[in-house]
C-alpha cells in the first residue's frame, strides 16, 4: 500500500494522541483511580496502534501495543497507579514522540525499544517497576504473578474459612501446546481431574469462556484441596497436549496483598459514582468541542490567500484614489463598502492564523514533573491563559526559550522541600505559567515562589566576572541587580547542573525573544519568588516599521529596534578612528550612513547642515543610522525575499507598500557588531 | 528541456536578447510582464537588479544580459520580464524582447556546437534551428543557482 499520501495525516494525529496520552496520565497521577481516564488513554494508545502498524512502524506499534497492556492492566484493577509506573509510562510515550517527530522528518522512526518494553512487560507482570538488580527475581516470578487471581469477597471468604478447617488452597496455571486442537475438550478433562481433588473456587478466563475456546493458551484455576502441589501437578499433566502446569500455593498473606489493594479500592467506592458522573460530565463536554467542526488547512495555503489579500488592499487604495478624483457618488459608495468589507476579511485572516499558546505549553506540565522528580523538588504547576491567542510564526519560536525559564525556575528558583520547610513555606513550590493579551502584544509571565535573586550573591559574582564594576554596583536598584541574571556569562549556582546549564542560558533567552521583537523583565524578592516576564508582539508577520528615504529608495526599519529619531546639525558629527560619532545624550555612538552602506547611487545632495537620524539598538547598544528623510510610521506585512536572493547583507525582509511597491527592511542586528 | 526530449516536439517561449534568439521551455514560464516597478537590493550581484512585487510575491529579477556579460541596454517597451519556477523559487528575467512561442520538433534540437557566441556554455542546454531561425536552448537551473552572501561585512 501506499502510505506516503497518509503520512502527513498520521504525523498530525501521532501527535495529537501522544498530547492527548501525556495530559490524560499527568491527570491520573492525581487521581490515580479515576478509571475513565485510563480508559482515554488506552483509546489513543490503540489509536496509535492501529495507525503505526498499518503505515508500517513497527517499533512505534510493539511500543504502544505493551503500553495498552499496561493500561489495560491498569483499568482491570490488577495493578494499581504510582508514580513509579507512570514514569515508565510517560518515558514510552517520550519514546513515542520522538519516534514520530524522527519520522516527520523523514527517518525510519526506528529506534531501540526493548529495555522499555522490558520495564512495561514487568510493570504488566510484577505491578510494580523493580530496581534493575531486582529484576531477576521478577522475571522468575513471571509466571506466577501474571496469572495470579484477584478474589472478590466471597471468594476470599470461602478460602480463609478452608485455611480454618485445613485445607489449602493452589493456584494452578496450566499451558496448553501451541498445537492442541481440541482446547475445550482438554480444559474439560483439566477440570475434571481437578474438581475430584477438591473444589474450584475461581477460573480466569471464565468456564464459559474456556468453554468457547476463547481464550489462548493459558488459564488458571483457584483449587481448595487437601492434598499437595505436587499430586496435582502430576495429576493434571496426565492431560495429553498439555505444555507445563505450575502450582502456586496461595496464601494469607497473598490473600492480604488483595485484601489491602481491595481495601484501598473500598474507601473509594463510595466515590466511583461521582467520578463517573464526572467522567460522563467531561465526556459531555469533549463532546461539545468535537461538535465545533474543523478542517486541517495547510499554513501555506493560508500565506496564499494572505498574500491574494493584501494584492486586493493594494488595488482598494488605488481605487479609493481614484474615486476621491472622480467624485460619483456611486463609486464612492461602492469603494466604502469594500474597504468596510475588505477590513472584515483581514481580520478573519488574521486570525485564521492564530494558535492557542496551549500548543506550547502543553509539553510543560510532563516535562515539570520529570525535571522536578529529578531534581528531588516538589513542584506544582499552573498555566492559566492557555487560550490565549498567538500567531503561529511567534508561537514557533518561543518553545525553546520558555523551556529554559522553566527550568531554570525549577533549578535555582524553587529550593528543595527541606529548606522550603525550613523557611516556613509549603513543601511543594508552585510555579506559575500565565498568558495574556494586552494591547498589540501577549505577556507570558513564569512566576515561582522559590528564593528569588539573592542580591549580595549576584552582585559579588558579577563583579567577579566583570559584568559590573563595585562602584557601579552599589547604586543599582533590585530590579537592576535581578536583570543581571539575564547578563551573558552568568550563572550564580555554585555548582553546575544539567538541568538549566552552564549559565549561557538567560542570555540566550533574552536575546531569542528580543531578536523575535519582545522583551524580557524580571522581578524578584529575595526569599518570595521571581517573575519572569516575556512581551512578545502578536504576530511576526505584521510588524510596525519606520519608512525612510534614501534617495529615492524606501526603507523599512523595525520599530521595536528603533530607541528615537532625531535631526542632528553636521557640525555636531565627530570623527574617531574614521568613524564618525555623535554624542547621544551622554552617549557616544556611531554614526552610520545607510546611503554608503546599501550603495545608493549618488545622486547631488546639498546638505542643508543638518542630517536625520534613527538610532537604534542591538540590545545595550546603540548606533545612529544616516538618512535622507523620514516618511513616518506603518504596518506592515512581512515577506521573505525568497530562496533565490539567500542571506542579503543587513536586510531581513522585504514587504509591499500601499503603492505596490517593494520596501527593504533593514536589520539592524547584522549593522551593528 | 532534457527531459523533455523522447516527446516529439517541445514548446518553448523565445525571447531576445540583443540580436541572438534564445528559448526556454513553456513549462517553466509562469507568466510575461511588462517591466515593473524593481527595487533595488544593495550587496547583491550586479545582475540581480532587485526585487518586484509579482501579485503579492516578492520576486527576484535577473537582468539575462548582465548574467552573460553582454552590454546592458535600458529599458524600453519591447523589454519584457519573464517569471519562471524553479523547484525552489520563482525567478524574472529582463529580456529584450519575448516574441513567439513555438513548436520544436525534438529532433531539431542540437547539443551546442563549441562555441556559441559570448555565453558561458554551461548556461546552453543545446541548439535547435527552426526554419531560418537559430534557437539556443537554456539551462535554466545553471543560470539561476541561488545568490549566496557576497558580502559579509558592510563597513
Amino acid at each position: 500500500m501506499d502510505t506516503n499520501q497518509y503520512l502527513e495525516m498520521f504525523i498530525d494525529e501521532s501527535k495529537e494522541h501522544l498530547q492527548a496520552c501525556n495530559e490524560h496520565l499527568l491527570e491520573l497521577e492525581k487521581n490515580p483511580l479515576d478509571l475513565a481516564i485510563v480508559n482515554e488513554v488506552f483509546r489513543s494508545a490503540h489509536t496509535l496502534k492501529g495507525m503505526s502498524a498499518t503505515m508500517g512502524y513497527e517499533d512505534i506499534a510493539d511500543l504502544t501495543h505493551m503500553m495498552e497492556n499496561v493500561l489495560d492492566a491498569i483499568r482491570n484493577s490488577k495493578i494499581r497507579v504510582t508514580s513509579e509506573i507512570l514514569d515508565v509510562v510517560l518515558q514510552a510515550v517520550d519514546y513515542l514522540e520522538e519516534m514520530v517527530m524522527d519520522i516527520a522528518s523523514g527517518g525510519s522512526g526506528k529506534k531501540d525499544v526493548t529495555k522499555l518494553v522490558e520495564s512495561l512487560n514487568r510493570i504488566e507482570v510484577g505491578g510494580a517497576v523493580v530496581a534493575e538488580t531486582a529484576a531477576a527475581v521478577v522475571l522468575e516470578d513471571k509466571g506466577s504473578l501474571k496469572d495470579s487471581l484477584s478474589y472478590d469477597g466471597y471468594e476470599m471468604t470461602v478460602i480463609s474459612q478452608s485455611f480454618d478447617q485445613g485445607f489449602s488452597t493452589f493456584e494452578i496455571n496450566v499451558k496448553l501446546r501451541d498445537d492442541c486442537l481440541l482446547k475445550a475438550a482438554r480444559v474439560y478433562m483439566v477440570f475434571e481431574i481437578l474438581e475430584k481433588s477438591g473444589e474450584i473456587v475461581k477460573s480466569e478466563p471464565k468456564v464459559e469462556r474456556l468453554e468457547n475456546e476463547d481464550f489462548n493458551e493459558t488459564f488458571t484455576v483457584a483449587l481448595i484441596t487437601k492434598e499437595d502441589a505436587d499430586v496435582l501437578k502430576a495429576k493434571v499433566l496426565k492431560v495429553s497436549e498439555i505444555e507445563s502446569v505450575s502450582v502456586i500455593p496461595v496464601t494469607t498473606d497473598y490473600l492480604m496483598r488483595d485484601t489491602s489493594e481491595e481495601s484501598a479500592e473500598e474507601t473509594e467506592s463510595i466515590t466511583p459514582t461521582i467520578i463517573e458522573e464526572d467522567a460522563k460530565k467531561g465526556k459531555r463536554n469533549s463532546g461539545v468541542q468535537s461538535g465545533n467542526k474543523t478542517i486541517r488547512v495547510n499554513i501555506d495555503r493560508l500565506d496564499v490567500l494572505m498574500n491574494l489579500f493584501e494584492e486586493l488592499i493594494i488595488d482598494r487604495g488605488r481605487l479609493q484614489s481614484i474615486a476621491s478624483e472622480i467624485h460619483n457618488p456611486e463609486l464612492n459608495e461602492t469603494v466604502e463598502r469594500i474597504t468596510r468589507v475588505s477590513g472584515d476579511l483581514q481580520n478573519i485572516i488574521l486570525n485564521m492564523r492564530m494558535i492557542p499558546v496551549e500548543t506550547v505549553f502543553n509539553r510543560f506540565p510532563k516535562m515539570v514533573r520529570q525535571l522536578a522528580r529529578d531534581l528531588n523538588k516538589k513542584v506544582e504547576l499552573e498555566i492559566i491563559g492557555a487560550e490565549t491567542e498567538l500567531d503561529r510564526t511567534v508561537i514557533d519560536e518561543i518553545g525553546d526559550p520558555l523551556v529554559h525559564l522553566i527550568r531554570n525556575a525549577l533549578d535555582h528558583g524553587v529550593e528543595s522541600p527541606a529548606e522550603r520547610v525550613a523557611k516556613g513555606k509549603p513543601e511543594e513550590g508552585t510555579v506559575t505559567l500565565r498568558a495574556y493579551h494586552s494591547g498589540n502584544h501577549v505577556f507570558i509571565e513564569l512566576e515561582d515562589d522559590g528564593a528569588g535573586v539573592n542580591r549580595e550573591r549576584v552582585l559579588a559574582k558579577a563583579i567577579k566576572s566583570g559584568i559590573v564594576t563595585k562602584e557601579t554596583a552599589e547604586t543599582l536598584t533590585d530590579r537592576q541587580v535581578a536583570e543581571l541574571i539575564l547578563a551573558s556569562g552568568f550563572s550564580t549556582a555554585e555548582k553546575i547542573s544539567d538541568v538549566s546549564g552552564r549559565g549561557v542560558g538567560l542570555d540566550v533567552v533574552k536575546n531569542t525573544i528580543e531578536s523575535l521583537g519582545g522583551f524580557m523583565s524580571i522581578e524578584s524578592k529575595e526569599g518570595q519568588g521571581s517573575l519572569f516576564q516575556v512581551q512578545l508582539p502578536l504576530t511576526l508577520s505584521i510588524i510596525s516599521v519606520m519608512l525612510v528615504e534614501l534617495k529615492k529608495e524606501v526603507f523599512a526599519i523595525p520599530l521595536s529596534s528603533i530607541i528615537e529619531t532625531a535631526i542632528i546639525q553636521t557640525s555636531d558629527i565627530m570623527n574617531a578612528h574614521n568613524q564618525q560619532v555623535i554624542d547621544f545624550r551622554g552617549n557616544i555612538i556611531p554614526l552610520l550612513n545607510l546611503t554608503e552602506i546599501f550603495e545608493i547611487p549618488e545622486q547631488n545632495s546639498e546638505s542643508d547642515g543638518y542630517q536625520s537620524v534613527v538610532i537604534v539598538r542591538k540590545g545595550e547598544r546603540l548606533a545612529g543610522l544616516v538618512v535622507d528623510s523620514f516618511i513616518g510610521q506603518q504596518e506592515i506585512v512581512l515577506k521573505s525575499l525568497g530562496n533565490y536572493l539567500q542571506s542579503v547583507f543587513a536586510i531581513s525582509g522585504a514587504t509591499i507598500l500601499g503603492n505596490g511597491q517593494v520596501a527593504l527592511i533593514v536589520d539592524c542586528n547584522a549593522l551593528i557588531k | 528541456m532534457t527531459d523533455k526530449l523522447n516527446q516529439k516536439e517541445v514548446k518553448v517561449i523565445v525571447f531576445q536578447l540583443l540580436d541572438m534568439e534564445y528559448a526556454i521551455s513553456v513549462d517553466t514560464v509562469q507568466s510575461i510582464e511588462k517591466v515593473l516597478s524593481i527595487t533595488r537590493v544593495p550587496k547583491t550581484p550586479a545582475y540581480v537588479k532587485g526585487v518586484i512585487n509579482l501579485r503579492g510575491i516578492v520576486t527576484p529579477i535577473v537582468d539575462l544580459r548582465e548574467r552573460f556579460g553582454l552590454t546592458p541596454k535600458e529599458m524600453d517597451d519591447s523589454t519584457r520580464i519573464i517569471i519562471v519556477t524553479l523547484d525552489e523559487y520563482d525567478v524574472g528575467l529582463i529580456v529584450d524582447a519575448a516574441n513567439d512561442v513555438l513548436d520544436i520538433p525534438v529532433n531539431a534540437i542540437e547539443p551546442q556546437p563549441a562555441v556559441v557566441g559570448s555565453i558561458e556554455s554551461d548556461f546552453v542546454s543545446g541548439v535547435a534551428k527552426v526554419g531560418k531561425h537559430l534557437l539556443v536552448m537554456l539551462n535554466l537551473d545553471k543560470i539561476l543557482e541561488p545568490v549566496k552572501r557576497v558580502t559579509s561585512d558592510g563597513f
